[in-house]
């Protein structure tokens, strides 16, 4: 039986609106030249344009919805709630189902800890220790399968 | 066999503008519908670009342009007539109507700016990779269609649509390389 390891670098979380309600990486190695807050922005940036060039594109389906990307050393993965909470995750590239995993994030973690919770105000940053370390567990024990 | 689903072919410059592109016409599906509607008003609500694109309404026919009124194509928002199709839909004497919606072809424009636009995605793809040495975006999926990207030492890029199974196209568009340097170049 081959357990291969994925390894996770980075997860961001976005409103609707565009706020990023969380961040957090594990095993990345390049930062850029930029304030977290022009990286949350090209992020979020980037992935607005890479939704509209899938709608326009697809050759197949008007409504047509970005999934993921590769490149040669990291893979990107996509998430979209119907509220419009967005969730990226990026993997290396030994990857399986990565949607699963993000709608486990957003249904049995992000749901109990940060929409159940009385606290935590909508539109803004998760300040919830809760959800941080519930997401660590969740990802620890996802990383060999 | 694996019978590979080919959809178009887009090559792009290293400075971003669009120099060939190549539909395989007799993958490209049909998504069209024709609905006649019986009175004013209709439940649809369009947003309006070079076409009617409807916007709210109709669950199957969301992001289709409308591309026949009666029968007859129109190409934008106005009827051969001359008048606008909007107008004609608000005047309930003109009911029934029959409506024939599509996903248009690409126009030329719209194909050039997606093949910059994708130029500046993989640029950006790079620059945000979280470890060392990554290229720029050389597969990307969405749920109905694969792209595969080769770009060459000279910045020149190959793009590949493929149906969402295709698991790499990079021999294919290696090849693709291959004929524009015997026939296009040479």
């Amino acid at each position: 039986f081959l357990s291969v390891e994925m390894t996770i670098y980075n997860l961001y979380i976005f409103d609707c609106n565009g706020t990023c309600l969380f961040y957090r990486e594990w095993k990345r190695t390049k930062h850029m030249q930029m304030s977290n807050d022009e990286e949350m922005k090209l992020v979020y940036g980037m992935l607005h344009s890479l939704q509209s060039f899938v709608t326009r594109m697809s050759p197949v389906d008007a409504k047509d919805r970005f999934v993921s990307y590769r490149t040669s050393a990291y893979q990107l993965n996509f998430y979209e709630t119907p509220t419009g909470l967005k969730f990226v995750l990026n993997t290396d590239l030994n990857v399986g189902d990565v949607l699963e995993i993000l709608r486990d994030i957003h249904g049995k973690i992000y749901v109990d800890c940060v929409v159940r919770n009385p606290l935590s105000k909508q539109g803004e940053p998760i300040d919830s220790n809760l959800f941080s370390s519930q997401l660590n567990s969740f990802l620890s024990n996802l990383k060999i399968f | 066999p694996n019978r590979m689903v080919i959809y178009s072919v887009y090559i792009v410059n290293r400075a971003g503008s669009l120099i060939y592109h190549y539909d395989h016409a007799a993958n490209a599906p049909s998504t069209e519908t024709t609905k006649t509607y019986d009175r004013h008003p209709i439940d649809l609500v369009f947003r309006e670009g070079e076409r009617l694109v409807v916007h709210f309404g109709d669950k199957e026919k969301i992001g289709l342009s409308v591309v026949k009124v009666n029968g007859e194509v129109v190409h934008g928002k106005i009827l051969p007539s001359g008048q606008r199709i909007l107008d004609y839909l608000a005047e309930p004497s003109n009911y029934p109507v029959r409506l024939q919606f599509a996903k248009p072809r690409l126009t030329s424009n719209e194909r050039i700016m997606l093949g910059s636009m994708f130029h500046s995605l993989y640029a950006i793809a790079a620059k945000l990779s979280p470890v060392e040495r990554s290229s720029g975006i050389e597969m990307l999926e969405a749920e109905n269609f694969k792209l595969h990207c080769f770009q060459t030492l000279t910045g020149l890029k190959f793009l590949l649509l493929t149906d969402p199974r295709q698991s790499s196209g990079e021999t294919l568009l290696r090849k693709f390389y291959e004929i524009y340097g015997d026939y296009a170049l040479k």
